[in-house]
């Protein structure tokens, strides 16, 4: 018999008591049903670790990366560093929170259920739409679905994407769409040609250069050939711009990580999703509606569920179960402790700073900004020498740099910047990029 | 579920307790010249969001959670989910710095820690399921799924196998399986069980004449949704491959197996996992979970992107694109921080330590069983891995429905089991208990459930009208679904 480990508390007396309450004398025996001849293989892994040696070898492991906990960093290009308030992890870290499942038995779920419906409150909000999910796997596949719940409403099967749109997003439209008889058409925005066959038009804002412009006609046109408008919005973004509603989205997504969510090499993240009233029944994922028990009181259940495979089947609207809970719940409790003015200050503090460091890359001798167009937080500067060895020369002088664009613009770097950055980080970046020109 | 809840603590949001002017934090000043703003068209004006003090936020954060059920407050166990103890040590691990503060596309020079992990866990997951290769791409078991789908589609495509449009589906099975099969473009093939809970092999070998050469593959999970093992799946594999058709597996089950048997060495093609069932990580109320897939080499090229590779020459790890791969499923590399936490709890328990855990949850489970099994009916007779279905049919036939026994449950503390599921029994209630939980836990819910039992056949008002020692008494889910109301609004406050 092994010995015990903290996670499995039988001991050999219980053991013994159960066998003999089952009717068996050894646990082998229930494992019969296994083909004698597969049964019990070597499983070739490394020894059994106690807590304090799993925290030195896999601390180890995290000591070997260089993190933008270490070194200041000027990477986005889709994941954002920002602000995270204290409360968030202290609330996320509750057991009651972190360790119940899918809130199946509303009775003794009103604390994840009531959460989602904040949740699906405030993405409202934000985007100015009338009805949201509980949440996605990420903003990538928040497009995905919203390109296929377009196909499904329109019953066309053309899918058209700008092509500023997060080059990972579009790929993963097209390994979403892999499966079913749907064309995805990637377009400049000059080149859009709709005709009656287009499901929709889905665009990014701000695009993925960073740019922010006045869209309201691309969604005049999609209407006008009778497509959908999806829009992939940034939330921190919506603390100072207009919201997609307000220029004629009919699906709006998102990538929820900047809110509440740390980087952690690319997930676990929150796609955001939300859509106009008549389109609800369409719409993937989980949602929660408010409801009254036996003695009228208020409570929150999961609602709409005939859309859901374990209902629907093989005709469902998406074949998702998850709603990413607790990485929403952490964008709930960010945007709950940033509040109307926070929010507004972080998307302000990220313009103004942005546009601080543009000025002065702008003014360095061999560098230029790529667009005159407006931007948010990100903008593309064309470099004097290669992006990856602008990086690579950061990297010596303990910055991580921007995002090497140049495969779509030549020489162009993405550079993002939020409030976490100090004027003095900034100057010293240009102060590096100076003095690489 | 103690705290001082108001009665009807659900009727105030945050929205509510909002008060103009108030604060929950403070950001840095602003420390550069102020840039001019853009055109007035692109701001917006009115943004309604709450306005608390940070203690608002906390206490209203705190209640809130104090209204759930959760596996550190109380037994859970719900079958097919595996809600196991989800150990602290991967917590702090996962939020270790030099993990949770890693941009994902930092270039390889700063990540090698992290994908060294990455390439370990593949190794550790391949080995686990006794497959060639794996992706921790998929976000979650259902994408998990899709991209083992896609993957099987793509195989067949390059392999003359294009006009193969029909997966076939189980009758046990899980709802997510022809979901996916519909997702990824096929038509679904249900194949109905047999009286021992096996799979009805004759059906499955007319399946596989009727369809001809239109057959793709069989979605299986094992141990089926019954918690039975399939006896004959050496046999099963044979046929489909005889066909030309793949075998799937859908490993929400695996917590069973562990060390005990390898799917692959049975004749899997691709299998999938659920990392926050068997592997700990936490369910977080619904997500965030983890779904790699495992496949054979036949299977490898087809991969989603990105793969983690050990580059030739310089032992650098790098992210890859498979030769064919079936593109990418998210933004990023998947849940890295779920798959952390996946990784920390098999280096916890080595081989050994996985091999007593399946002992133990399979002990578990067939314990139940043997306390239960002159209370409930037993529809399939039979040992049971990791977890036992049973039937409330004889208390049906008392006016008690499975939905009454599983609230009841609520007012002696317990989490209820999976309900109505699988779908092939009659008032199902599928129960599983984990390694986690202590013999005597075990007891107080086996006496819990005999009690309730008796309530049917003595009491049976007291059994419908339960739960009564909740937060909340039943709620009405018809008028939630036939009105919905699903956000906050100014207007309703």
């Amino acid at each position: 018999m092994p010995p015990l480990h903290p996670y499995i508390p039988l001991t050999d007396e219980d053991r013994r008591a159960m066998l003999a309450t089952v009717g068996v004398s050894s646990t082998n025996e229930l494992f019969a049903d296994i083909p004698a001849e597969h049964r019990d293989p070597t499983l070739d892994l490394p020894r059994a670790l106690s807590e304090t040696e799993l925290m030195r070898e896999i601390g180890a492991m995290a000591a070997r990366n260089r993190s933008t906990g270490e070194l200041p960093s000027f990477l986005g290009a889709g994941a954002y560093c920002h602000y995270i308030p204290s409360v968030v992890d202290h609330i996320i870290r509750r057991g009651e929170y972190l360790t119940a499942y899918t809130p199946y038995q509303p009775e003794i779920s009103q604390g994840t259920l009531q959460t989602i419906f904040e949740f699906q409150s405030m993405v409202c909000e934000l985007t100015g739409m009338d009805v949201a999910n509980a949440g996605m796997y990420d903003g990538a596949s928040a497009l995905a679905e919203a390109c296929l719940m377009a196909c499904a409403v329109t019953g066309r099967n053309r899918i058209v994407l700008l092509d500023t749109v997060h080059p990972h997003t579009i790929d993963t439209v097209r390994t979403y769409a892999g499966g079913h008889d749907i064309t995805v058409d990637v377009v400049a925005q000059g080149d859009i040609s709709l005709n009656s066959d287009a499901a929709c038009l889905a665009v990014q804002q701000p695009d993925f250069f960073g740019c922010i412009e006045d869209i309201a006609s691309l969604g005049t046109d999609a209407h006008d050939a009778g497509a959908l408008f999806v829009v992939s919005a940034d939330p921190v973004s919506l603390g100072m711009f207009r919201p997609p509603a307000d220029y004629g989205a009919d699906i709006v997504v998102g990538e929820g990580q900047p809110l509440g969510v740390p980087l952690s090499f690319g997930g676990p993240y929150v796609g955001l999703f939300a859509c106009r009233d008549q389109f609800v029944r369409h719409m993937p994922g989980r949602i929660v509606g408010r409801t009254r028990d036996l003695e009228g009181r208020t409570g929150y259940v999961l609602t709409l569920q005939t859309r859901e495979q374990h209902i629907r089947r093989e005709r469902a609207t998406s074949n998702i179960c998850t709603s990413q809970q607790l990485v929403a719940l952490a964008f709930t409790v960010a945007l709950c402790t940033l509040g109307k003015q926070g929010l507004r200050r972080m998307a302000e503090l990220c313009y103004h700073k942005a546009h601080y460091a543009a000025e002065r890359i702008a003014a360095l001798p061999g560098y230029e900004l790529v667009t005159d167009r407006p931007f948010f937080q990100e903008f593309v500067a064309r470099c004097p020498i290669a992006p990856a060895e602008v990086n690579r020369r950061l990297l010596e002088r303990g910055m991580i740099g921007g995002y090497d664009v140049s495969d779509r613009i030549d020489r162009g770097i993405l550079l993002c910047f939020s409030e976490l950055h100090t004027r003095d980080e900034i100057d010293a970046l240009v102060d590096a990029l100076g003095a690489l020109a | 579920m103690s705290g001082p809840a108001r009665p009807d603590f659900g009727a105030t949001m945050s929205f509510d307790l909002s008060r103009p002017g108030r604060v929950g934090c403070t950001l840095p000043p602003l420390d550069v010249p102020e840039a001019p703003l853009p055109d007035a068209t692109l701001l917006r004006d009115e943004l309604t969001l709450p306005e608390l003090s940070q203690l608002d936020v906390v206490r209203y954060f705190t209640r809130l959670s104090q209204l759930n059920y959760s596996i550190d407050t109380g037994s859970y166990p719900l079958g097919s989910c595996s809600m196991k103890y989800n150990p602290k040590i991967n917590e702090d691990i996962a939020r270790l710095p030099g993990l949770a503060q890693l941009h994902p596309l930092q270039t390889g020079e700063t990540t090698q820690g992290a994908l060294a992990l990455l390439f370990e866990l593949q190794r550790l997951l391949a080995e686990i399921t006794g497959m060639d290769d794996a992706s921790l791409s998929p976000a979650a078991g259902a994408q998990g799924e899709l991209a083992g789908i896609l993957v099987t589609r793509a195989y067949l495509h390059a392999n003359g196998g294009g006009k193969r449009r029909v997966v076939l589906v189980p009758d046990s099975a899980h709802g997510t399986n022809p979901a996916t099969a519909a997702m990824a473009g096929f038509e679904v093939r249900s194949i109905p069980s047999d009286a021992q809970g096996n799979m009805d092999i004759a059906a499955l070998e007319t399946a596989l004449d009727d369809e001809g050469h239109a057959v793709a593959a069989l979605m299986l999970t094992l141990p089926s949704t019954l918690g039975l093992f399939e006896q004959r799946i050496v046999r099963i594999a044979e046929l489909l491959h005889e066909h030309g058709a793949l075998l799937y597996g859908d490993g929400a089950n695996m917590n069973a197996m562990l060390g005990r048997v390898k799917p692959g060495d049975l004749g899997f093609d691709v299998f999938h996992l659920n990392l926050h069932k068997t592997f700990s990580t936490p369910h977080g109320g619904g997500g965030p979970g983890a779904g790699p897939i495992a496949v054979k080499a036949h299977l490898a090229p087809f991969l989603p992107t990105p793969h983690i590779r050990e580059a030739e020459g310089n032992g650098q790890f790098v992210l890859a694109t498979p030769e064919r791969s079936i593109g990418r499923l998210g933004l990023f590399h998947g849940n890295f921080g779920v798959l952390v936490r996946a990784y920390t709890y098999i280096r916890s328990l080595g081989a050994d330590g996985l091999r007593s855990m399946s002992e133990a949850a399979v002990l578990n489970a067939n314990y139940v069983q043997a306390r239960l099994r002159d209370a409930y009916r037993l529809p399939y007779d039979r040992r049971c891995m990791h977890e036992v279905v049973f039937s409330g049919s004889r208390q049906k036939a008392k006016g008690v429905r499975t939905l009454d026994i599983a609230k009841r449950l609520i007012d002696y503390g317990f989490h209820p089991p999976t309900i109505y599921f699988p779908l092939i029994v009659d008032e199902a209630m599928m129960i599983e208990p984990t390694e986690s939980e202590s013999k005597e836990t075990l007891d107080a819910f086996c006496d819990a459930m005999l009690a309730i039992a008796r309530e049917a056949e003595e009491s049976p008002d007291v059994v419908r009208a339960a739960p009564t020692n909740a937060p909340l008494r039943r709620l009405d889910e018809a008028t939630a679904a036939r009105k919905p109301v699903l956000r906050w609004r100014a207007e309703d406050g």
